[in-house]
């Protein structure tokens, strides 16, 4: 078991530095670019005890109008400790009455999971929610 | 010959107010092998469904990159305002470029 306090510390703040893990980092910047993460205005919604890593509800809810002019046009779900951080990404549109996504994840063992949403006028939000996987999903 | 992909389930309301939010549940049953699971022993093949896509009357209206995370058999819960009747078409597809169709349609009066 790898301590991972380190992780936890340096994902709560933000940006995210250096110190997280550079794979998550790089998915990080892959999928939003330079811009600046703010927090705040999107919710992340997970079991804070997950019995099946393989099946973890999660709900994603941003604060948007979701008109033309001013809605949300992608979030990213990533894991901080799966074996990859890519866990799904969503591209939405004004149709969407809200700008939520519910779905179900795996996560390999215990860990935070990063929700990002990308607005309308390129600014980008974040949410952090930690996990405990009774059952890790990535085991065979 | 490989076997074609399960046909999705989609709860959806069959009608709707004029600008109501319905909400949408759609399920397709897929082992989601991201071929990195399984440890020493070695990790089943992969086979994964990467791609999902919600149209409306023809467009786009959500559209979904699947990755290694996304859990087997994948759910997804969304909202969409209705302003008229319309046609929606729920697409997934896998790598293998197999497609999965499904199609509603929700009257609004």
């Amino acid at each position: 078991m790898l301590p991972r306090r380190p992780l936890l510390l340096a994902l709560a703040a933000l940006p995210f530095g250096a110190r997280a893990a550079p794979s998550l980092e790089a998915a990080i910047r892959d999928l939003v670019g330079e811009a600046r993460i703010e927090a705040g205005g999107i919710a992340l919604r997970l079991p804070p005890l997950a019995e099946n890593g393989g099946q973890v509800p999660v709900t994603v809810s941003v604060e948007s109008p979701q008109t033309a002019a001013d809605h949300v046009t992608h979030i990213h779900l990533l894991a901080t400790r799966n074996p990859t951080p890519g866990l799904a990404s969503f591209r939405l549109t004004p149709a969407l009455a809200r700008a939520e996504i519910q779905t179900r994840i795996r996560l390999a063992e215990d860990q935070q999971v990063v929700a990002l949403a990308v607005l309308s006028d390129g600014r980008v939000r974040r949410a952090l929610a930690e996990t405990r996987v009774a059952t890790g999903g990535c085991i065979g | 010959m490989t076997p074609a992909l399960a046909t999705p389930r989609i709860r959806i309301p069959r009608t709707a107010k004029p600008g109501e939010a319905i909400e949408i549940r759609t399920l397709i049953e897929h082992p989601m092998e991201s071929g990195i699971r399984g440890g020493r022993e070695g990790a089943a093949a992969r086979d994964m469904l990467t791609r999902m896509q919600v149209r409306l009357d023809g467009q786009v209206i959500l559209a979904a990159e699947l990755g290694n995370g996304t859990s087997a058999n994948p759910y997804h819960v969304f909202h969409v305002r209705l302003e008229r009747s319309g046609e929606f078409e729920f697409l997934w597809t896998d790598e293998r470029g197999r497609i999965a169709r499904a199609t509603a349609r929700v009257t609004v009066g």
